[in-house]
């Protein structure tokens, strides 16, 4: 009889357990996992931002300064291509805050693998 | 010099190479990038070369780091994007690698040159197009015409679209340099208060404590920099790689 018992005890114990640790599991991997990773991503974007916009800024006025002095154009090229730079910075911005959809039109999902489809 | 905290920045010739007018020289900064191939090369080399089923310590990082790239990738690419997993790869360990090895004291630090860093975001741009035009030849164009976008306002948005490409390299470059070339330069300056303030005597030490504590902080926030910085770039590198695998649907 208690040879019986035993091992069903055993895995009756083992059965609770498990269902302790998978309740247990996923929460505590989820908060830990989701807040560092929101971290790291929070400060990356924060330092993105910012050199986004400079940079188009200065992309788009050094092109214009380009296209002025090949062409004889100046100051129109450096005025137009400031404003377009201005523009392209502002997109920047918020293409990498993902308020604007990436270069083309894509949701999240669709697009990741055309092989797929 | 002690106190100059540009010094550190300054290009050295250790071996004068010049080739038809042209100066190749043997610099320091030549040698910690071959220094940081060698490090990071020798550390995946010898942390998997046991090749233990249960990794050890040291071979758990290696394949973190693998792991962690991939799935990078795999996230913003797709799996086709994966063909590029050594490309990315590299650059990403590249990049830790020499930022970690800048934050020894004497050494120099390889990503605090905008030239070494935009020649890095030109590598990733320069693979983008020619992978692109030739996966998609001209299909790869449509990457600067949004869809859905009203007939006149086409030209316009398309020369903001490119004026954004070209604009990719310099941030991704400029983002790197400057954080780098900004951290060296702040742990320089604190670090140099300790000093010119031990030298007026003890109330200078006592009052040198703080600057020392401030020199301790930044040197953590500087580790912290150097992974988020090599991350952002092959994160960065992974999202441009994705528009040339995937140019506008």
């Amino acid at each position: 009889m208690a040879d019986k018992d035993q091992p069903d005890d055993l895995e009756r114990r083992r059965a609770d357990l498990e269902k302790a640790l998978a309740e247990k599991r996923p929460a505590k991997q989820d908060g830990g996992e989701g807040k560092t990773k929101g971290d790291m991503a929070g400060a990356a974007q924060a330092l993105r931002l910012s050199s986004e916009f400079i940079a188009g800024v200065g992309v788009g006025a050094a092109l214009g300064w380009f296209i002025d002095h090949f062409a004889g154009t100046s100051p129109w090229g450096l005025i137009i291509f400031l404003l377009l730079g201005f523009g392209a910075g502002v997109l920047n911005v918020l293409r990498s805050a993902g308020l604007v959809a990436e270069f083309g039109i894509r949701s999240s999902d669709d697009g990741r693998d055309p092989e797929k489809k | 010099m002690a106190n100059d905290p540009i010094h550190q920045f300054q290009i050295s010739k250790w071996i004068p190479i010049e080739v038809g007018g042209l100066d190749f020289s043997f610099t320091n900064s030549s040698a910690f990038m071959v220094a940081t191939v060698v490090a990071a090369g020798a550390f995946l080399f010898l942390t998997t070369s046991s090749r233990g089923l249960v990794p050890g310590r040291l071979q758990s990082i290696s394949e973190m780091s693998y792991e962690f790239v991939a799935s990078m990738l795999r996230d913003s690419a797709g799996s086709h994007g994966m063909r590029f997993f050594p490309f990315v790869f590299s650059i990403f360990m590249f990049v830790l690698m020499a930022n970690l090895l800048g934050l020894f004291p004497y050494f120099f630090t390889v990503t605090s040159h905008i030239i070494v860093t935009f020649a890095l975001a030109l590598l990733v741009i320069g693979t983008v197009v020619v992978y692109g035009f030739w996966k998609h030849g001209f299909g790869f164009l449509k990457l600067f015409v949004p869809q859905g976008v009203p007939g006149v306002v086409v030209p316009l948005v398309v020369l903001i679209e490119i004026v954004s490409f070209l604009s990719r390299p310099v941030s991704l470059s400029v983002r790197l340099f400057a954080n780098m070339l900004a951290g060296h330069i702040t742990l320089k300056v604190f670090a140099g208060f300790v000093t010119s303030m031990s030298a007026l005597g003890a109330a200078g030490v006592a009052g040198a404590v703080l600057p020392l504590i401030m020199t301790v902080a930044i040197t953590g926030l500087e580790f912290l920099v150097a992974f988020m910085q090599a991350y952002v770039f092959a994160v960065l590198t992974c999202m441009y790689l994705n528009d040339a695998v995937h140019p506008g649907h």
